[in-house]
């Protein structure tokens, strides 16, 4: 794409590449284009005439969104072609696209929503006038049900129709659609039901005014009140950008940040609305189970309860957790702990997956990067079914997949994708059926340039995960890849926390137990003392008599069982390091404290160090992460991926082993309560029972 | 006045058979094989020679417009579709070609396909037209059974042709909406560029054309690009089908010389104004979407697009809308402005909000409750939607509005001075009448 077209902007000249439309070639030349039909990832409508420019030539003005670079002719001696952004004429024109959108627009920005970040207050602001010629009555448009997460208000709709573009082109549902004609337009999803995708929340940002509003945030807060801090979501293993608006010490709502290598500028519905669930179920202060009912207690005596079990115990009978969504520190910090106490048993796959960090990151990593999935043009689906376990990832799937060329295959559950492929099978057997040649799709993914496979925890979180992965590895490693670069293997992770913990090796030591062992050993007595950090998602009735430390946020299944709780901050009530699937280092900021006696969990684990014995080598969260970087350097590079080597494929390809029979299956049973914050949520409980239709009618009724 | 030997539809009354039979009897299909051996660009430049400009309104050259068509495929097919979806208020001459001399359409199609290299063509009909749908289906499937048209046809050129019928949208006459109704969406227009000669029907290249200006093309070609040339001042070549409507004395639809004289036009073929040539108020000459022109321009007024353009009017479909001085023009102009509003697509902002403003404006001053300055403001709203919409419906809502207050400002005036003057209850009276 080096065609490069000169355009004269305002008198200045600039080159853009031929692809460019005017508007952006504008932006490049530093004029500003009021817009809002207009979104860069979406498809161009062109139709709210706002972006209106002169052309030297063209008899009217243009709508310079919609006309291309390479649409203009130069002028009569070959001179660029010219675009005037500020004349009389543009100015007049933009004027009365503004006053038409007014006229029927009411008048409500003081219970509105959107004002403060309202692109129609800001436009009105530059051309707008004070009064209104328009004496006729309002146009009036009733409000319509789309779901729980996004409420409408249709009168202000000014019918951009970037909501309907957005579900259809890249959420990938058709539900949104606009019915009638003329004046009498009206945005709905035709029968009032409640859209179904996971995605449907990016609408409201993409709403220039505010006929869609957030549902649950709806008159809770004013933009300016509102301190904003840059997080990263761990609802999924992703790593989506997000921005924390927080008042006071209380977290109102999450938005997207925009970054193109990992979820462009769109978060599921889950990163934007657990918000509540930040709230409620909240562990706020220290409990210690007496007699069998948990106490409120002081931090001295949970210590204390804990050194009079775990003190000078043997190692070999404690054991420790990490859940999915701590930070790399804190499971850094219990790591070291574990290791002062003689322990070997740690692990921080509670799903139990097969994932071995000592054969190199490349063996489990999203090697290919997300970034990466558009320049695949082969891909093979593993035992996973995206759109559940990473929805703005599948979102860029789709992207690539419309971009066409672009030959899918699941091996695995058959799910709605928002994009079509062909199901080889359900279980180990396709995939070596595959690896044989029985399929044709194997030709498919030889001939690609460059193959991507996407492993999903559904393969691997099994007794045979080890050997599935080895498999599909050594199917991903006998692809020739016409790129050298090119590691189309690609696992596909489900928890925030996991690669950051596979990273620093928070996995069994020597003769150390996993998950599953612990479990086991807990329930049968070898093992005395296990703690979880924030671990909810494991067997808890397993468990058996050992003594439960859960280091957490709410009170979910691990407070339930556990012996003494200590209550730890939410990712949004602390500054941590979250590795993505692909392998990402990125940080998220603290935005609010934790509530009530609740601490920072490193700073839990570094207390408790002390009363168990040799304190740990850091006062503070500084000296943690520097002892961090000097362990694992690559960690210190914020927003920069270490990446995988073809070598560890084909290291872990060469483990071999004997898969199974059983089918894969998808890890998340219910997309909207996959962890502790989730299931705290109220939205998306409602979430949950919506898509998981009415409950079946009580029989006794 | 055009000779009857001249016509080119010789059946637009229906007199005759419109069968196969009669249309062959009458002309068509008369070495339709020997064109098409001449090959493209004779029919191209013939095309050219002829003079003939769109008659569906704007009226670009056609033969200019099939040359834009690219001369090699790339590899997609290219395709006509004829825009049979006369909606423009006051036409009615599609109609009587489709019905009566359907013929003349189907070889012109066969023609303007091989000449732009397309093996199908659509024609897209107004949903209302359904007799016209069925003689023209009719004529279709003579056609085909006499191999005149169809794979292996007498002509040598693999030709199909489909009929498409719309579903009641004015905007579908449009022909980028036309496409993609026709592809099976919502009837909006797009964006140009692209033009449809590069990305049309289905992302191929495709022309699009007015049924008329197909139907006159194997005549053009039978008796020459000259014969057709010499009809008309320059640059307004031809013969033309008026339909006039309205105040004469007997409204038709007939064929004629371009430029002729409007004043001969009426009182040859139409009996004349009803009451007299000194009744005439204004004629809107070319389907509602152009600016009236007053009694007072209308003496020595010629019927071509670039007379009518001169008073500031246009030819559009050549739809002569004729009133006399017992119309009540404020009415008439809101009630074409209410017609806009209604078939307004809601794309794009100044039309979908323009057209119900403007409606609303003029529904208010045909009563004369409105204020002087209203009508500035009026005029400026035409001009806020002119040219900054997709498509031309935007034009086409703000030029009558424009026309009539040019023109007939006084009368608006006057109407608001005498509701003003009217005595009508203070809102107290209202309340003492109430209680």
């Amino acid at each position: 794409m080096s065609d490069l077209r000169k355009v004269k902007v305002d008198g200045k000249e600039v080159e853009v590449p031929a692809h460019y439309t005017l508007l952006q070639a504008c932006e490049e030349a530093g004029a500003e284009i009021p817009r809002f039909c207009f979104h860069e990832r979406l498809s161009i409508a062109g139709n709210c005439r706002m972006c209106l420019v002169e052309l030297k030539g063209a008899p009217k003005p243009i709508a310079s969104c919609a006309w291309g670079v390479r649409d203009c002719r130069p002028g009569p001696n070959g001179e660029p072609p010219e675009v005037i952004t500020r004349s009389p004429t543009v100015k007049k024109a933009r004027e009365g696209v503004l006053e038409f959108l007014l006229i029927n627009h009411p008048l409500d920005c003081p219970i509105c929503d959107q004002g403060g970040e309202c692109d129609l207050q800001d436009q009105t602001m530059a051309y707008g006038v004070d009064a209104s010629r328009f004496h006729e009555n309002k146009r009036a448009v009733e409000d319509k049900y789309i779901g729980p997460l996004v409420k409408t208000w249709m009168n202000r709709c000014i019918h951009c129709t970037r909501c309907i573009r957005f579900t259809t082109e890249v959420a990938g549902v058709a539900e949104l659609g606009a019915t009638g004609r003329g004046e009498d337009m009206e945005i709905t999803t035709y029968l009032e039901h409640a859209m179904t995708s996971e995605l449907q929340s990016n609408v409201v940002d993409l709403c220039p005014v505010g006929a869609l509003t957030s549902r649950p945030y709806a008159f809770k807060a004013r933009p300016w009140e509102l301190s904003k801090t840059e997080s990263i979501d761990v609802m999924d293993a992703l790593g989506s950008n997000i921005r924390v608006d927080a008042r006071g010490k209380e977290v109102m709502r999450i938005l997207p940040r925009m970054n193109e290598a990992v979820n462009e500028e769109w978060i599921s519905d889950k990163a934007r609305h657990i918000v509540d669930g930040l709230r409620t179920q909240r562990l706020d202060r220290p409990y210690v189970r007496v007699d069998g009912r948990l106490r409120p207690a002081t931090w001295q005596e949970a210590f204390a309860a804990i050194a009079a079990r775990a003190k000078g115990a043997d190692g070999k009978r404690i054991g420790a957790i990490a859940g999915d969504l701590a930070t790399v520190e804190e499971m850094f910090a219990l790591k070291l702990l574990m290791a002062s106490l003689g322990s070997p048993n740690l692990d921080c796959r509670q799903d139990g997956a097969m994932l071995d960090p000592a054969l190199g990151r490349g063996a489990y990593l999203f090697n290919a990067t997300v970034e990466g999935i558009e320049a695949a043009d082969a891909l093979l689906i593993i035992g996973s079914n995206p759109r559940k376990e990473a929805p703005v990832l599948n979102a860029r799937i789709r992207k690539r997949w419309r971009l066409g060329n672009f030959p899918v295959a699941v091996i695995g559950e058959p799910a709605d994708l928002t994009y079509p492929y062909r199901h080889l099978g359900a279980g180990p057997d396709s995939l070596s059926r595959l690896a044989a040649g029985e399929e044709d799709f194997l030709d498919v993914l030889k001939a690609a340039k460059r193959p991507l496979v996407i492993v999903g925890q559904g393969a691997i979180a099994r007794p045979d995960g080890a050997a599935v992965l080895s498999a599909a590895a050594r199917l991903a490693a006998g692809l020739e890849s016409a790129d050298p670069e090119w590691v189309g293997f690609s696992v596909l992770h489900t928890a925030a926390a996991r690669v950051g913990g596979l990273d620093i090796g928070f996995v069994p030591g020597e003769s150390g137990l996993s998950t599953a062992g612990m479990i086991e050993a807990a329930g049968n007595g070898g093992l005395d003392t296990l703690f979880l950090l924030g671990a909810d998602e494991i067997d808890m009735r397993a468990l058996g008599s050992a003594f439960v430390v859960y280091v957490g946020t709410h009170g979910d299944a691990g407070a339930h069982r556990a012996d003494v709780i200590l209550p730890g901050a939410a990712f949004s009530e602390k500054s941590g390091l979250y590795v993505n699937t692909e392998g990402r280092v990125q940080i998220a900021l603290r935005a609010t404290f934790p509530p009530g006696d609740a601490r920072e969990d490193w700073s839990i684990l570094r207390a408790l160090s002390g009363i168990l014995g040799e304190p740990l080598p850091f006062d503070s969260l500084a000296e943690l992460r520097a002892k961090l970087a000097r362990a694992h350097p690559h960690l210190a590079y914020i927003d920069t991926i270490e990446p995988g080597e073809a070598a560890h494929v084909r290291a872990l390809a060469e483990q071999g082993g004997e898969p199974g029979q059983a089918p894969f299956a998808s890890p998340i049973r219910d997309f909207y309560l996959t962890n502790p914050i989730a299931r705290a949520s109220a939205v998306m409980a409602e979430c949950s029972a919506l898509h998981l239709g009415p409950p079946a009618a009580e029989a006794a009724e | 006045m055009l000779a009857d030997k001249d016509r080119i539809f010789t059946n637009i009354y229906g007199l005759h058979d419109r069968g196969l039979k009669g249309a062959r009897k009458r002309g068509a299909w008369d070495g339709t094989k020997g064109f098409i051996d001449k090959g493209r660009d004779w029919i191209i430049a013939e095309m050219k020679a002829s003079g003939l400009r769109g008659r569906g309104g704007a009226g670009f050259p056609t033969g200019l417009k099939w040359s834009f068509m690219p001369k090699e495929s790339d590899g997609r097919p290219h395709y006509l579709v004829v825009n049979a979806d006369e909606s423009e208020p006051g036409t009615c001459k599609d109609r009587d070609i489709m019905r009566h001399d359907p013929h003349l359409l189907i070889e012109g199609c066969l023609i303007a396909s091989f000449a732009m290299g397309a093996h199908a063509c659509y024609i897209y009909i107004r949903g209302e037209y359904i007799r016209e749908r069925e003689a023209l289906q009719a004529a279709i499937d003579e056609c085909y059974e006499a191999g005149l048209i169809g794979p292996n046809n007498v002509h040598g050129w693999d030709f199909d042709c489909y009929v498409s019928h719309g579903a009641g949208a004015y905007i579908c006459g449009e022909e980028t909406a036309l496409l993609e109704s026709l592809e099976g969406k919502k009837g909006m227009p797009r964006l140009k560029p692209p033009f449809p000669a590069n990305m049309g029907l289905y992302g191929c290249p495709t022309t699009v054309n007015n049924v008329e200006s197909i139907a006159v093309a194997p005549t053009i070609l039978r008796r020459g690009a000259a014969w057709f040339a010499g009809f008309g001042r320059e640059n307004n070549t031809g013969t033309k089908l008026f339909c006039i409507s309205g105040h004469v004395n007997r409204p038709c639809t007939v064929e004629e010389e371009m430029s002729i004289p409007f004043r001969e036009l009426v009182e040859r073929h139409c009996g004349g104004i009803r009451g007299g040539w000194d009744n005439l108020l204004a004629i809107i000459p070319g389907g509602s979407s152009v600016p009236v022109v007053p009694a007072h321009q209308c003496d020595d007024l010629l019927m071509d697009f670039d007379a009518l353009r001169a008073v500031k009017s246009g030819l559009g479909t050549a739809a002569v809308i004729v009133m006399d001085k017992s119309t009540d023009i404020v009415r008439a102009i809101a009630r074409i402005s209410y017609f806009y509003k209604h078939e307004s697509c809601g794309q794009c902002t100044p039309c979908r909000e323009g057209t119900g403003w403007m409606w609303r404006v003029l529904e208010r001053m045909a009563r004369g409750e409105a204020e002087k300055r209203e009508i500035d403001m009026l005029l400026e709203v035409t001009y806020q939607v002119e040219g900054h919409t997709i498509c031309a419906l935007g034009d086409a809502a703000a030029w009558p509005v424009q026309g009539l207050i040019r023109h007939f400002r006084p009368e608006i005036e006057k109407r608001i001075d005498e509701y003003a003057a009217r005595p009508r209850p203070t809102p107290s009276e209202i309340l003492q009448a109430a209680e």
